[in-house]
């Protein structure tokens, strides 16, 4: 007993207030990504590099940077490597969630808009309890689900809690691309949940399909079985992004600044 | 059988030079091989360049003693002689190539589908494989049975695909007398997601990225097994440095799912004060993986012919400042569970394997180990000469040697990486990358098979990978440690009680997708 006691002072109190607070993140961390308005010629190595195919010809000019869909990326910087304009710029900025899938596109020279809570989220301010489904998730948008549990981020202060059935929960969370396999358990799921029910995707897997975009097993993404109403990017996306969605969802603060 | 072929594990062989046998012999040549201490690694079909939806055999043995691997091939055929009945280490791989190949091994025990789920009907009808061999062995596969025990006061209880907590899907079915389960089935599948048909025809950009989501908790794992793959294919040599990098993320991987599930045996145990500390600090040890390069799981820094990050000397000490404190945290978290009598008393004698039983499930890891099996890629296959422990073996086989192996490991983790940053900080200066050509993309040496071993936090992740005449990817065969460890699970909780189950299934942690691809 004793021993327990020396060993809880030990390990000091750690939660973070946030989000009145800022997390200290890896200065090496890949955030919301900038891009600058440069002229291309024929250069297409970032189209080449890219794994997911998240880079799309910027509409009408061919020649110029491309647009950027967060909704795909994985945030492995590739574009940023072989790009010879510098085009591509990773910022710290952990805050990417989206009500809108529109709201992933990135293009040069746009700041992203503040939006509106949508009216159906209203009721769940001060309570907002959680399903997750992994529908073919790799078990690392998975693992930065759970850790919002620990100390350090404490979600339940929030009034968010991960549920153990459907019929307890306000919203689906669902990770991964929505395998074969897991379409109709999802679909269940989702059926045995009482309404209002919102969904929340988590990661580019669930988002656009990511790297399984064009698998022959896989659906491309939550949106093509069920309605969204939040996207939150990443491969995976940091724990923070995903608080910081979840927290958008009451209305805390806005998703984007 | 010709003479059989014996290749040290670091080098391609030309996949003409592996003797063909017939698929009545197999079974006996692969038997003889177990008994001399070989071990397998892979059974996989080759598709036949002659013959659509036609494939043959290849299978591949370690003897982790002396480094050697051999490997053994079949022509192409549709029925063979079944070794699981004789190696039942081999029961898996043979269902997977049934279901994918259509090849009947005949007089396999239990010969269903491995990733097609129960409830295929439906499934069918939208799926959108359009191979007419998988159509097929679908159709001979239905109706989808679980084992069943008979008798009236036996009951069965059914488990997922979704689980009450945030965690992947999977189907348990148990038989039950009592509280006592007679047997355990477990149906995965759930989260196939056709990694190793994507993989065919590459190297591509996306290769590594695919591998990399194999099994997201092991992303450092399975990139630097493709990553030595790719580099034994090609025959290159990464530089030192490169060596010291990928054994810090790692190490740091294995740190942290180690802190992770023993806090989770805490939690499971009732245990809180080390179930709430360890998930804080598992996150420090993913933080810093972050520092290194940018992601918590290590996306992005293995790279074919070394890494893509690098530490200056500062970075380093900083490093080493981090990881002493993180360290000292989880071990007072641990020490003080592992002196309380209720976590001990609830582990002691649960889910208990022999090591017999082990060694015929081909088991490897941390299972593996605390059943006193000496099985550590890091010691029988190394990848550099950079100094390493020799295995940490428990020998009771129950959830508590399972602990008291992660409880070693985590220590002889630390100490590495902090000798691994030392050395980085004073290494000179040099290249990260091997020098000439790197073989992400673009085509290798032609008609090769090459084999890559890593010990991953889980066990040994095994990547088989041979190329066809225009140097790309025939097949990519991966194998995630939980694939060898499934049924290990499922033995281990015969003779014990249903609420046994979360415990036992903490201690060993298997992954979900890592099996189902």
């Amino acid at each position: 007993m004793l021993r327990i006691v020396k060993e809880r002072l030990h390990q000091k109190y750690r939660t973070l207030d946030y989000p009145r607070k800022d997390p200290t993140l890896s200065s090496r961390y890949l955030g919301r990504p900038v891009l600058e308005s440069v002229h291309c010629g024929t250069c297409h190595a970032c189209y080449a590099a890219c794994p997911t195919g998240a880079l799309l010809p910027a509409p009408g000019s061919e020649d110029r940077t491309p647009i950027l869909d967060m909704g795909s990326c994985t945030f492995c910087g590739a574009c940023r490597r072989v790009c010879p304009n510098k085009a591509f710029v990773f910022t710290g900025e952990h805050r990417m969630a989206s009500f809108l899938r529109e709201g992933l596109i990135v293009a040069p020279g746009t700041v992203p808009e503040a939006q509106e809570l949508p009216e159906k989220c209203r009721m769940f301010r001060r309570s907002l309890k959680l399903r997750q489904v992994s529908a073919g998730g790799c078990n690392a948008c998975e693992a930065d689900c759970n850790v919002l549990g620990t100390l350090v981020y404490d979600l339940g202060r929030f009034g968010i809690d991960f549920v153990a059935s459907p019929r307890h929960a306000d919203a689906l969370l669902v990770t991964g691309p929505v395998s074969d396999n897991m379409r109709r358990a999802l679909l269940d799921t989702w059926q045995a949940m009482p309404e209002p029910r919102l969904v929340i995707a988590v990661g580019s897997c669930a988002v656009s399909g990511g790297l399984f975009g064009d698998s022959a097993q896989c659906h491309g993404g939550v949106a093509s079985v069920l309605p969204v109403d939040m996207f939150i990017p990443g491969c995976p996306p940091n724990p923070w992004t995903i608080l910081d969605g979840l927290l958008a969802l009451q209305g805390v603060q806005s998703p984007q600044r | 059988m010709n003479t059989p072929l014996r290749f040290s594990y670091t080098n391609a062989v030309a996949f003409s030079d592996i003797p063909v046998v017939a698929g009545e012999e197999l079974a006996a040549i692969v038997r003889g091989l177990l008994d001399d201490d070989w071990r397998l690694l892979a059974l996989f079909g080759v598709p036949d360049n002659d013959e659509e939806d036609a494939a043959g055999l290849c299978c591949v043995l370690a003897h982790d003693v002396s480094g050697a691997l051999t490997a053994l091939r079949t022509n192409a055929l549709r029925t063979y002689l079944a070794l699981t009945p004789t190696c039942p280490q081999a029961h898996l791989f043979e269902r997977e190539v049934f279901e994918q190949w259509g090849i009947v091994p005949e007089g396999h025990p239990w010969c269903k589908r491995v990733r097609r789920i129960p409830d295929a009907a439906e499934a069918a009808i939208h799926s959108k494989v359009k191979d007419k061999a998988v159509q097929e062995t679908q159709r001979i596969l239905r109706p989808f049975r679980f084992y069943r025990v008979g008798g009236e006061e036996v009951h069965e209880v059914a488990v997922g695909p979704v689980h009450a907590g945030v965690i992947e899907p999977g189907h348990f079915r148990f038989q039950c007398y009592g509280e006592n389960v007679l047997h355990l089935e477990i149906a995965l599948g759930y989260q196939h997601r056709g990694v190793e048909q994507m993989l065919v025809s590459g190297p591509a950009h996306r290769c590594l990225p695919l591998l990399e989501c194999t099994a997201g908790d092991t992303s450092v794992g399975h990139a630097t097994t493709h990553c030595v793959l790719l580099e034994r294919l090609a025959g290159v040599t990464i530089p030192p440095r490169a060596q010291l990098v990928r054994r810090i993320g790692l190490e740091l991987e294995r740190l942290a799912n180690h802190t992770g599930d023993l806090g989770a045996i805490g939690g499971d145990t009732g245990f809180l004060p080390t179930s709430s500390w360890n998930g804080r600090i598992r996150g420090d040890f993913l933080n810093l993986t972050a520092a290194v390069c940018g992601n918590r799981f290590g996306r992005g820094l293995v790279v074919p012919g070394g890494v893509a990050y690098d530490l200056s000397p500062n970075e380093c000490h900083d490093m080493a400042a981090r990881l002493r404190a993180a360290g000292r945290d989880v071990c007072g978290s641990v020490d003080v569970m592992l002196h309380a009598p209720s976590v001990l008393e609830r582990c002691h004698g649960v889910g208990a394997l022999d090591a017999a039983c082990a060694r015929n499930l081909g088991m490897v890891g941390v299972a593996a180990r605390a059943c006193g099996l000496e099985l550590d890629a890091r010691a029988t296959a190394p990848l550099s000469a950079l100094p390493c422990q020799p295995p940490r073996c428990e020998h009771t086989g129950d959830v508590l040697a399972r602990v008291l192996v992660r409880n070693h490991e985590l220590r002889d983790s630390l100490q590495m990486v902090e000798d691994d940053l030392a050395n980085l900080a004073v290494l000179p200066e040099n290249d990260l990358r091997a020098a000439g050509s790197t073989p992400a993309v673009g085509s290798l040496p032609p008609g090769k098979l090459a084999v890559a071993q890593v010990e991953g936090w889980r066990g040994e992740i095994c990547h088989v990978a041979i190329t066809d005449a225009d140097g790309h990817f025939l097949v990519y065969k991966v194998v995630d440690p939980s694939f060898h460890n499934w049924p290990g699970l499922a033995v281990a909780l015969r003779g014990n009680q249903i609420s046994d189950f979360p415990l036992c299934n903490k201690s060993f942690n298997l992954s979900y997708c890592g099996h189902d691809l």
